[in-house]
């Protein structure tokens, strides 16, 4: 066995030129999937993170249908149970409730309709980032009663800052007027304009009592330690809720039911990138193929005199197979050790694509890309390379099977 | 005679000439198919920005796109149709219309909503509404109550055609002003979002219940000839005086959907690059090795008088011919496959995806004239690049070196 790899590591190098851009071009091809997969994974990554802080956390527990209606009326009534069941969970970093509802805000001279948002000021801090983004003023305490965030692009259209009073207008849980007056304490700035510019934060108690909740809230928010955890989570939130939610009214939703078009997009990416990349690795398998027929097809003087001296042709394929397979492999190694670099190098200093800062803002993710490495994309490019160029080499390896050994000393 | 030759030459080896072909088959293909997928794309973005009342260009009060309300109206409406009279294209269509941040209400739901005003004869030629009536019908002049309110946001109110829905806005005295309209008409639009956030009155019903009299928000043009844009907006910036107006094209209006048309520009010029580089190594690969196995052959030329400059010329046009067959059969298959998805490639299975990425449903590949010549540019300039070392290498043999050659 030994031996045959010998045998074609010299024969490999017997062609130095031919063999070089032979593993050159596989190497280019693993170097590149290896970059844009991290690249791709990388920012999936942030996408999720920044979204999942910002909005939905990792979890909901909520009224069924509330996801898509988001009826005032269609609450959480116990959160102190929902909370519970969090508690007895296991790898829950944290949570919070909500509670939301669409009301007219008035100003000294302007009037908008926006999302009011009852939250608990503490429990808040620890599950999303509302309160690192505060840019003007303060954040809320937990005795606040009619202070409010709001948010930067809603603070600039209503013409207020903070100590500036607000008027709030809207209908309760059971249907009454819910009006209160509140100060101005905090101005945030997301960078996602639809949400600084259509959302105030009251604290929860007192939009309990303004809008009749009669205690209950509109989500109970979790954020799990990782998003690994996540179906694990799930799982025991479920069972926990089944159990103490007899009329089937609670849902528990992941953040890929809350925001689908996340996930979708995400799967659309990958999808194209698939067939990009698919096209990319057919096209070096077609360029190398012509490598290793020649390979071939030069030294069949030579396979007339191994199979005349009594190689069989199962050996002789075998052979050749470990030729083209070094070949690649080299090839294949090269490029994942240079894009894995290549990666790493980025993955600390990040990339920034001039003109994509505007865009990225509005998905809520930092302006620079950063290309994330792991096993699966350093290897899944490779691996897709290694499968192809194999099957590439098989045609030529069986081929020579066909040699008769007279004809092929004769000479081509 | 270089041609003659060079043409045999390639067909000494069959195999070797139909597999390189191939991968530059392929790798033309992709270029040009891949490339019309994603001007498909983006093309389909900034039609559908365009058409969800954007327009090609837009004029506004100074203040308007800073403070979209009502204090930043126009007041006097006459003076700026004048102005664009003679600024305009002859078929330029124009559309005035009054624009607010509102808030819709019924008895079960709220939520904040743009509400227009429209001269809806004006409007058909200028956006999406005039043809995005699904149930119902669209407004007439003469319609004082009716509203046309999008299918998503029926859905979310549970409300149907025929019934009441209630709008409040502030008015120009500050005053919160609210009136009851009915539905007459049902839209559906591209996205989602679009059929949540329009709803579309009479601009006289908009205009009575805000207590406007004669002002509007915005006029939207939509030019005939989209790369006449620019100089329009420029002369008509003119024309209106710059303390009072502001005039704005659809780049500036949708400044996100111009961020992604440059992207994709540089996404497809890269890709072009990748393809080709893949492809590259093969040619340089099939070239060198054609050429070394003729080695005693180009000693006998030399060596019979053949200038080394020609042997050059000679194996260049042999790259030439392989190239030039496979790109001529990698545009003719992409433009059939373009052509075969002509009616679109459908998405809608991932429909919340792509609203979430703020393309449309279906995508409709086209291809693009500059794509073209640039992914051709790139393969035949770089392939005959790179087939240069292979030639030169065999031109600078001497004659005896290259006979005795084995």
């Amino acid at each position: 066995m030994s031996i045959d790899v010998k045998m074609a590591w010299r024969n490999i190098w017997r062609n130095p030129r031919r063999s070089i851009l032979t593993i050159s071009a596989i190497a280019f091809a693993s170097l590149l999937l290896v970059f844009m997969l991290s690249w791709q994974f990388g920012s999936y990554e942030t996408m999720i993170d920044s979204a999942v802080k910002i909005h939905t956390g990792h979890l909901q527990i909520q009224a069924n249908g509330y996801n898509d209606k988001k009826g005032i009326r269609m609450v959480v009534p116990d959160p102190a149970a929902a909370g519970s069941i969090l508690n007895k969970t296991p790898n829950i970093a944290a949570y919070t409730f909500r509670a939301n509802a669409f009301s007219l805000v008035s100003s000294r001279e302007r009037t908008y309709g926006i999302m009011v948002v009852g939250i608990d000021p503490v429990r808040e801090a620890g599950v999303s980032a509302l309160k690192k983004l505060i840019r003007q003023g303060s954040y809320l305490s937990e005795g606040d009663t009619d202070h409010a965030l709001v948010g930067a692009l809603l603070a600039r259209n209503l013409k207020v800052g903070p100590g500036d009073e607000l008027v709030v207008l809207g209908q309760g849980r059971d249907g009454s007027v819910a009006a209160t007056v509140v100060r101005v304490k905090g101005i945030y700035r997301s960078g996602q304009d639809d949400f600084d510019r259509s959302s105030i934060h009251i604290p929860l108690e007192n939009f309990q009592d303004v809008y009749a909740m009669r205690g209950a809230v509109h989500e109970v928010v979790a954020l799990g330690k990782s998003l690994d955890d996540l179906k694990e989570i799930k799982k025991v939130v479920t069972a926990g809720i089944k159990k103490t939610d007899k009329k089937h009214r609670m849902v528990v939703l992941d953040w890929m039911e809350l925001m689908p078009g996340l996930i979708e997009a995400i799967q659309m990416d990958i999808y194209s990138g698939f067939i990009f990349y698919l096209i990319l690795i057919i096209v070096v398998a077609f360029s190398i193929l012509n490598t290793f027929l020649m390979a071939i097809f030069e030294r069949t003087r030579e396979f007339g005199v191994l199979m005349a001296i009594g190689t069989t042709p199962g050996r002789l394929t075998r052979l050749l197979l470990i030729e083209s397979t070094t070949l690649t492999m080299t090839g294949i190694i090269i490029g994942i050790i240079a894009g894995s670099l290549i990666t790493l190098y980025f993955q600390d200093h990040g990339i920034v694509i001039s003109g994509a800062s505007e865009m990225m803002k509005q998905f809520g993710m930092p302006d620079r890309i950063y290309p994330r490495l792991s096993m699966l994309s350093a290897s899944i490019g490779p691996g897709a390379v290694l499968i192809i160029t194999f099957l590439t080499a098989l045609y030529p390896a069986i081929k020579v099977r066909r040699l008769r050994p007279v004809k092929a000393m004769a000479g081509v | 005679m270089h041609f003659q030759l060079a043409w045999r030459n390639i067909w000494r080896n069959p195999r070797r000439t139909a597999v390189i072909m191939t991968a530059i088959i392929i790798g033309v293909w992709s270029m040009i198919f891949l490339g019309a997928l994603m001007r498909g794309i983006s093309d389909g973005m900034v039609r559908n920005g365009i058409a969800t009342l954007t327009g090609h260009i837009q004029v506004h009060h100074k203040g308007y796109r800073n403070d979209p309300v009502i204090e930043n109206s126009m007041t006097d409406p006459e003076a700026v149709k004048t102005a664009l009279k003679n600024a305009l294209p002859a078929d330029a269509q124009r559309a005035s219309r009054v624009r607010v941040n509102a808030v819709a209400s019924n008895a079960r739901h709220t939520a904040g909503v743009t509400f227009v005003g429209i001269d809806p004869a004006r409007e058909a030629g200028v956006s999406f509404i005039g043809r995005a009536v699904t149930e119902g019908r669209y407004l007439k002049d003469d319609d004082k109550y009716g509203i046309v309110v999008g299918k998503a946001l029926v859905d979310k109110f549970e409300t149907r055609l025929g019934h009441k829905i209630i709008v409040m806005s502030q008015d120009t005295n500050r005053e919160i002003a609210s009136r009851a309209f009915r539905i007459v008409g049902i839209f559906k639009a591209e996205m989602q979002a679009t059929e949540k956030q329009f709803v579309f009155v009479t601009m006289q019903a908009a205009q009575r219940m805000l207590k406007m009299k004669n002002g509007i928000s915005e006029i939207s043009l939509l030019l005939p000839d989209a790369k006449e844009v620019d100089t329009v907006a420029d002369s008509l910036r003119a024309a209106l005086p710059s303390a009072d107006y502001e005039v704005q094209t659809w780049r500036e209006l949708l400044p996100l959907i111009t961020a992604y048309l440059d992207i994709y520009d540089g996404f497809i010029f890269i890709w072009f690059i990748v393809v080709f580089i893949a492809m590259g190594f093969g040619i340089v690969n099939t070239t060198l090795m054609a050429v070394f196995e003729r080695i005693r052959e180009f000693g006998l030329f030399k060596a019979l008088g053949m200038k080394p400059w020609w042997i050059i010329r000679e194996v260049l046009a042999e790259s030439f011919f392989i190239l030039l067959i496979g790109a001529v059969i990698g545009n003719i298959l992409s433009f059939l496959s373009v052509f075969a998805l002509s009616g679109g490639i459908d998405l809608s299975s991932l429909a919340a995806g792509s609203e979430f990425a703020g393309m449309s449903r279906i995508i409709y590949p086209v291809i693009n004239g500059r794509d073209v010549i640039a992914a051709n540019l790139v393969v035949f300039v770089l392939g005959l690049l790179v087939s240069i070392c292979p030639a030169v290498k065999a031109a600078r043999l001497t004659p005896v070196e290259a006979l005795t050659h084995t």
